[in-house]
Formats: structure tokens, sequence, C-alpha cells
């Protein structure tokens, strides 16, 4: 093997020595193809591995943990969910419309290759700034991939979040979550038991299309990094949804002992991991294997991406029973090898030996690396600038203008409603809600789910933006009413060889350990996207955290307000700010276009009483509407509930000191509002928490009025805020 | 009495219409699979949104070849109530069994909101139940759902009374407003909104069921 060809498999010197030890001689082509995708960062987790195991992992409702094709909670009455988030950001950059479909559709598989039926998708998806016309085209083409795979396959997309800043020009990030239902019985696992069984192949013909992918998503983007678009694959959401309904069939037929998905690596990680977690060897023939195109290499079959594959071992001498079930369907299925003894993955083409590896060398013998992190990387000052004085009302209204038309907090409805969020019948908080809820038709529970991530917080302090990301989430879910009980995490970062780099990431997932081990959410699966660079410059640390909580079906607690006349009580109170912890807000990048300091502060022992409070306040249907403050504070939240269907907006006073801007824009965390007809029964709760609930004033009719000491600092007709949020996004899409 | 639920691979909302007319409604439903060459005995047909055979070539294209749609023909023939909700719809038309044709939205994009409809005529045993002019709130989920036709078809259409829902604020461009129209035998409904998606409060308007609800009592009184 010459050094180019070990080059450009992206192995290193030192990995192709271990592969020739592990081999006891030199690799085929085909099989350093193989090792090339399996020892893959996408695929191994190499630089993330000794680190992610700081994560929390268990809880008695932790029926599944990291590992599988996704964790598994318990709900009760016999039912549980499977739910994961995965990347597709590499993809995503190259061809934004099959990168994204085919996020969406690889993530639905992880769900129901266990044996769930995917009932919820929401999607964390972040762009350069929309003045650049290719970032208007990437935000375009996701959107309608991510519309056009999950409307069709019939999932309902019930919310996420988009922002947008400019390290994300060259890397846009593209994370689909993705939770499936099922009786908690009929778990199915990617083990290939059985020695002798059949190795069935299912689903869509393999073709050239997305070879490499996995090694793709492993390294930085470069000049040459456009020639890879062939590397995309290219997705079927109706092959997808008929391989779900057959999948999920063939699973009643009890003829099936193992199942896994052929997603990054395609075949050969389908096979090496089946049998690696059942301790086998798997033996298949490539003559076998379903093709669309002729002449292709056993290194090409090996490697390809194609979607909406499936992989499965039957039981011997049932075959047919699974067979009956996918032709039914109208869909491939054939045995192309079976289960041996040996451990070993063995490839043959037309019954020649094309690859012969030990399956643990190939999965659980990856290099495993402790890279050397230093301090992480920051590009900001740690002091504040001086802060011009805008207290004036004038300035006050203009800014509320600029942040509410601004990309980040602008009304996202351009993009939710190109998705169908209400398939399914069970969607009962959609895209517009702190938490979105599905309910679990079957029994009496609802799950909420909450994703987030906040990559400004993260760059001034990874360790600390982590851990309020995490309490984000899980207030977004306690707002709802929902406990939060398990979590998945997405960490995108830029390239971990870097030391200052790779301190990001060790610092993002000690915080994350920290607040999960805290908030009570164990971290079930989730994705590690690393590499996220281009041309030498990398993303902010940007890890993203789902959230699922559980809840009784009941109807959900709006987040708009509904009638005039309520008190409005600020759970958690004003919060605490300083000049330095406002570098990371909204305010500090829209209006004073600005990044410095620190995130800011987090109590979390104050944050956790917050959650509790707020859901017995939701749970004893005392909160008429309730929103949790985040980006922007709590004018942006203020003005969210106001842009209901019923435009009703507030009157509020707020202290006299500080200066209004910091009181109404500072994104101090552990802060909900609440409007009452209750407030006494409000505050009463609070205080057996001790937690503040100040009362801040009342809701009113079509308009938006804010008191500071004596003076009136805002005062307008709510259509003269709304307008602006609500076409903003539009405008900024269509700007020439 | 028994519903039939047509499922074309790729019906997406068939489990929807089940949970409708079966759990909140207490009918007796079955599931009808596509290459059926029979329909039993079921009283009533609904044919669910979705994308059938992918919506390759053109929605509702290919499934109005499915075996089953041979048997749908002669049961509406025959005067047995059809209801096609979205791709439904769009197969009804395909079919030759309701007028016109649905398109690319206006705005060209898929729309998924809630819009509120308002009932032209309860002259027909999918409206029976509520009152002319009544407002219901129910979704729409759809990226061809534009209604059009050529103006003698329309002007029929008005003239026998038989566009029975309009949108009140139009999101798609459909002609005339029209968001759901009957055959000429009035036994035969489409239309775009999912009535079978506002069906109990949770789901934020329970407005849809009236449509339901019309069905039984038709259904009853024909026994």
């Amino acid at each position: 093997m010459t050094p180019q060809v070990i080059e450009a498999h992206q192995l290193t010197g030192p990995e192709y020595d271990k592969i020739v030890s592990l081999l006891g001689r030199e690799p085929t082509y085909t099989e350093i193809g193989i090792f090339s995708v399996m020892w893959s960062e996408h695929c191994s987790y190499k630089s993330s591995r000794i680190h992610l195991k700081k994560l929390p992992t268990r809880s008695k409702l932790v029926l599944q943990g990291p590992g599988e094709n996704a964790g598994i909670i318990d709900i009760g009455d016999g039912y549980a969910i499977a739910f994961k988030i995965e990347s597709h950001n590499h993809p995503s950059f190259i061809e934004p419309f099959q990168g994204a479909a085919t996020g969406v559709g690889g993530i639905l598989r992880d769900i129901f290759t266990m044996g769930a039926r995917p009932i919820a998708v929401l999607d964390a998806i972040r762009f350069g700034p929309l003045d650049i016309p290719r970032n208007r085209r990437i935000l375009e083409g996701v959107v309608s991939g991510i519309a056009h795979y999950g409307n069709c396959f019939g999932v309902p997309t019930v919310g996420g979040e988009c922002v947008f800043e400019e390290c994300y020009n060259g890397n846009p990030l593209v994370n689909a979550f993705a939770l499936g239902v099922f009786r908690k019985d009929q778990v199915f696992y990617g083990k290939a038991k059985g020695v002798g069984n059949p190795v069935i192949y299912v689903g869509a013909k393999t073709g050239r299309d997305g070879i490499h992918g996995a090694s793709m998503a492993s390294a930085e983007f470069t000049e040459e990094s456009k020639q890879k678009r062939p590397n995309v694959q290219v997705g079927d959401p109706f092959l997808e949804k008929l391989l779900l309904e057959a999948c999920l069939e063939a699973m009643q037929t009890g003829a099936i002992v193992g199942i896994q998905d052929m997603g990054a690596a395609g075949l050969t990680c389908s096979t090496c991991e089946m049998g690696s977690r059942a301790g086998t060897g798997v033996e298949i023939d490539l003559r076998l294997v379903p093709q669309r195109e002729t002449g292709m290499t056993p290194y090409e079959i090996m490697l390809s991406e194609s979607q909406e594959r499936m992989l499965l071992v039957a039981e011997q001498g049932r075959e047919d029973e699974v067979f009956a079930v996918f032709h039914k369907w109208g869909l491939d299925a054939v045995t192309i090898g079976h289960v041996t003894p040996d451990g070993i993955l063995r490839v043959k083409d037309h019954g020649e030996v094309v690859a012969e590896i030990p399956n643990r060398a190939l999965a659980d013998e990856a290099p495993l690396y402790d890279r050397p992190h230093t301090k992480p990387a920051r590009v900001a000052p740690p002091d504040a600038p001086p802060l011009p004085d805008r207290s004036a009302p004038a300035c006050i209204r203009a800014d509320l203008i600029a942040l509410l038309s601004s990309g980040d907090l602008c009304s996202k409805r351009w993009i939710w409603e190109q998705y169908d969020y209400l398939v399914r019948s069970s969607t009962l908080a959609g895209p517009t809600a702190d938490a979105a809820i599905v309910r679990v038709k079957e029994t009496g529970t609802s799950i909420a789910i909450s994703l987030d991530g906040n990559g400004r917080y993260c760059v001034l302090d990874p360790r600390e933006g982590t851990k309020l990301m995490v309490a984000e989430c899980c207030r977004n879910v306690s707002t709802a009413g929902a406990l939060p009980v398990a979590a998945t995490n997405n960490l995108n970062f830029g390239n971990p060889e870097r030391p200052e780099i790779m301190a990001q990431l060790v610092e993002s997932i000690e915080g994350m350990a920290e607040a999960c081990e805290f908030f009570q959410t164990p971290i079930t699966g989730g994705n590690v996207s690393l590499y996220n660079e281009t041309l030498g410059e990398a993303i902010f640390p940007t890890p993203v955290m789902g959230v699922v909580g559980l809840m009784k079906t009941a109807q959900p607690t709006p987040i708009h307000f509904p009638a005039p006349g309520l008190a409005l009580v600020l759970l958690g109170g004003f919060g605490e700010w300083d000049e330095e912890r406002l570098g990371g807000t909204e305010y500090a990048k829209v209006i004073l276009q600005k990044l410095w300091g620190l995130p800011p502060k987090l109590d979390m022992p104050y944050e956790k009483r917050v959650h509790s409070a707020i859901r017995e306040i939701v749970s004893a249907r005392l909160a008429d509407a309730a929103h949790d403050l985040s980006d922007g504070g709590l004018a942006i939240a203020l003005c969210e509930s106001s842009f209901g269907p019923a435009s009703i907006g507030a009157r509020i006073d707020i202290p006299a000191s500080p200066r209004p801007q910091f009181t109404l824009f500072h994104e101090g965390p552990s802060r909900i509002l609440i409007a009452t007809s209750q407030p006494e029964k409000v505050v009463e709760i609070a205080r057996k928490n001790s937690v503040e609930a100040p009362r801040i004033g009342v809701t009113m009719k079509e308009r938006l009025r804010i008191d500071c000491g004596s003076a009136t600092v805002l005062d307008c007709d709510l259509t003269e805020l709304r307008q602006p949020w609500e076409t903003s996004l539009e405008r900024l899409l269509h700007q020439q | 009495m028994k519903f039939g639920v047509v499922v074309f691979p790729g019906s997406n909302r068939d489990h929807d219409a089940w949970y409708a007319v079966s759990q909140v409604l207490g009918q007796q439903t079955e599931i009808i699979w596509h290459d059926a060459t029979n329909l039993g005995d079921v009283d009533a047909l609904i044919l669910p949104g979705g994308f059938s055979y992918g919506d390759y070539l053109r929605c509702g294209a290919i499934a109005k070849f499915s075996p089953v749609m041979q048997s749908i023909r002669k049961f509406a023939a025959d005067g047995g109530l059809v209801l096609g909700i979205c791709n439904g719809f769009q197969i009804l038309v395909e079919s030759g069994l309701l007028p016109g044709a649905l398109v690319r939205n206006r705005g060209l994009k898929f729309v998924c909101k809630q819009v509120p409809l308002r009932v032209e005529t309860t002259n027909s045993p999918f409206t029976s139940e509520a009152r002319k002019g009544q407002r219901l709130l129910v979704p729409i989920a759809h990226g061809e759902g534009c209604y059009i036709a050529d103006e003698r078809t329309l002007d029929q259409l008005e003239a026998d009374d038989r566009v029975t829902l309009r949108y009140l604020e139009n999101p798609n461009g459909s002609l005339r407003d029209i968001a759901g129209i009957l055959n000429a035998g009035r036994n035969v409904m489409g239309l775009m909104p999912h009535p079978e998606d506002a069906i109990e409060p949770l789901m934020g308007s329970s407005d849809g069921i009236v449509i339901f609800q019309s069905m039984v009592s038709a259904l009853v009184a024909a026994h």
C-alpha cells in the first residue's frame, strides 16, 4: 500500500501500522476502504470517546443508553420512546436540499430500526448571515429538504431553532432530532445473533452515491471540497415510508432476530457492528446485493451510502415470512449471507474473499486519542467596551424593533409553515411553543421536547455556555408542565487536532456532564460532528441539546396572552446581570455588534427550583400563559407572548435602576413570564420554592407599555412591533 | 356503521382518519389495502391524505391505477359515500370522480396552518349536521392544493350547489376560494383541509368532527 493511498484514506501512519498488526498482513484495497470509514472520526468517535464517558447515562427510566441506534426511555403503561439527534452538517453545505433531506432520513431510520414508530422530528439549523446570497440559498435548500423528507414520510416536524452567525458561513449546521414510540417489550437491537441465521438486505438498491461520506464528514473543508458533491446521498422519503411500514410489520412476525439501518458507512458499518455487538461473525457475498448500477467494485459496494436500506438477521427457516412482508410493500429483500461463529466480517465477491477482518477490530479496536487540549480558543475580549447610553424612549423603541427584526429573533413562520407539524394528529404544541408537545395516543402520557444551543455563550465559556443550554432546555420542558427525564446531544466543533479546539470540546462535555447530572437528564445517545472548519476558520463551539420530558396529556398552556386584565408575574425575578455578562446577548450582537466577556450567570440550584415551581403552577392550571425568557431577554419574551391570535399586549413596570435597556435585554437565566388570573396562588408557589416572583404588570388589548420608575420608556401599538417581527425573515431572504 | 380507510403505499394520514372515525366517533373501521379487489361490507370510504406512490408524476396520478380504484368507482356509482381528504381529493380528481384539478399552491411552497372555512351548503351527507355559513377552523397541509377548473365547470358546481366548503382566507390560490366539492350524485366529496386533524379540543380545534358526524347521520338515515 503506498503512502498516497493511505493518506487518501485519511489514515495516519500509526493507524495504518495498527491495521497491519490487527490483520497480521497488509490490507487489501477493499479492506483499507472499510477501515478508513469505520475508523473515521464520524464513526469511531476517536477524539471524543474518552471524554464522552464522563456523561451521565443512567436513571431508572433509561432502558437503553448510548451505543445502540438510539436511546430508550420508559414512559410507563408498557410503552417506551426512542430518540436521538444527529448532524448532517457537511453534506448540507455541499448540497443543501439532499444533505438536509437525508439527514432527516437517517435519523428516522435510527428510530424505526429499533421498532419504534417515529412521532416527532425537530431540527436545529445554523447558517451564516443572510446578507450573503450563498447563505440564503443554503437556508432555502435545507428548509425545503427537511420539509420534503418529513412531510412525505408522514412524521410531524414540530419544532427546532434557526440561528445566524458569521462563523457558520462556510459550515452551516443541520442537526436533526427524531423520536418514536413503541411497546417496551417490542424493542429490536442491531445484533447478529444465532450462528447460521440468514443476513438479509432490504430496501433500496445500492448505487455509487455517498461513497466516503463518513470520511468527508471527518475533514475540514478546503477549496477542493466542492468536488465532493457526488459524496452526498440522494434521499427518497416515499421509499423510506414503505421501509418503515414493512419493517414494523416484519417485526410483528417474530422472525427477526436483529436489525440495523445502513447509515454512515453503509453495508460496512451495519455488518461489522451487528456482528461485534453479538460477538459473532458475518459473511456476505456482494454478488447478491441489489445494485442499481453496473460494474460496481467490492470497494464501492461496501462503502456506498445509498439511502433507505436496512440489514436484518432473521431466524433460520423463517426467511419467507420476512420476504412476504417486504414484497407486499414492493421492496427488495434478499439473503446476502449468514451469521458465523468466528467473529470475522468476511466479504466475498462471486465467492472470492475480498475482505476478512475481525469485527471487533473495526467496531471496538478503533484508535482512541487523548488529544492534547490547552485553553479553549477565544475570539472575544474579556472586558465590556464603553456602553453607549441608549435608555431614551426613542432608543428603546428602535432597539426593540431592531432585535425583533433580526434573523435570530424574528418569526420563523416562513420556515415552519413549510413543515407538516400536524400529521398523526398528536401535536399538542408545535413550532411556536417553548417546548413541542406530542401525545402518545395509546397512553395518557405526552412528551415535551426542547432543542437548544447557543454558540455565542459557548465561545465565551464552553463549560458555562453548555450548562446554560442544558438549563434552558429543561426550563422549556418544565414550562410546558413536563418533567425533564433524558437528553441527547449533538456536539458541533472544529478541528480536534488543534489543542484550543479540543479544549472547547472537553470543557463543553464536562459542563454538560455536570448539568445533566444536576438536572437528572442522562444522555442516552447523540452525535459528535468535528472538523467544522473551512480554510482554518472554526465555527463557535456549538453543542446542541435535545431534552425530553414527560407529562400527563392535557390542554397545553399557551405562550400567548389569551385575554386582557391578567396579572403578569415574572417567576425567577428580574435576574442577575453585569456589563461583562451582557457580552453574549442578542442585544450585544444586534445593537452593539460586539461580542465580549462571559455568558450570563447560572445558579443551578435556583434554576432547578424555578423548574419545580413552574411545573407546579402549570399542573395546577394557574397559568393562562407561560413563556420562558431566553434570547433577547424580558422584552423579547413579552413581545412573543403578545404576538398571539388575540393580539393581547401588556403594561409592565420595571425597576428605576439599572437603566431600562439592561433590565429589558439582559439574558439572565431562570426566568419565566406568567399571565394569570390568580397571582396570589402563583406567588405562593414561588415562595414555597424559594423563588422570586414579582408582579410586574397586567395584560391589555393591542398595546405594549413599559414604565421604568416614573418614566414611560415604551408605549406603542402592537402592530408596530409585530409587523417587522413577522415579515423580517422573508425580507432578509428576498433582498437583492 | 362501518367505515373503510383506503391505504395506498405512501398514505400517511390513514392513521389520523382511522383515529377520528374509530376512536373518537366510535364507528367500526377497517383498513383497506390498495390492491384489494373487493371492499367487503363497508358503508362509507375515506381516501386519506399522504403522498400515494410518492406523488411521483403528479399527485394522485398513479394511485388512480391501483386495483382498489375499480371497486371504489363502482361503490361510488352505486351511491356509496366516499370522502377524499387532501391526497384523497387529488386521487378522486385524477380518477375523474370529481371535476377539476389540484395544482401547485400559489405561493409555490408546502403550507401547514390552521385555516378558517365556511360551510357553503348543508345539502350533502358530509355537511348536513353543520349550519350553512358556519365557520370551521381546520388545518391544511399540502403543496398542491390549488383547486382549478374551467369557468363552465365552476359555474356548474355553483349552480348545482356542489361547493361544500370555501376558504375565508385563501391559502393556496384556489379558484373562487374552493376548499371542498361534491360530485353530481352528492355522494362523493373531496376537500383539501384535514377535518380528521381537528377532531378533539386537544388538537387545537374540534370543528372537523361535523364532517364525520354528518356521514354517520346520513348512513343511519339510509339504513
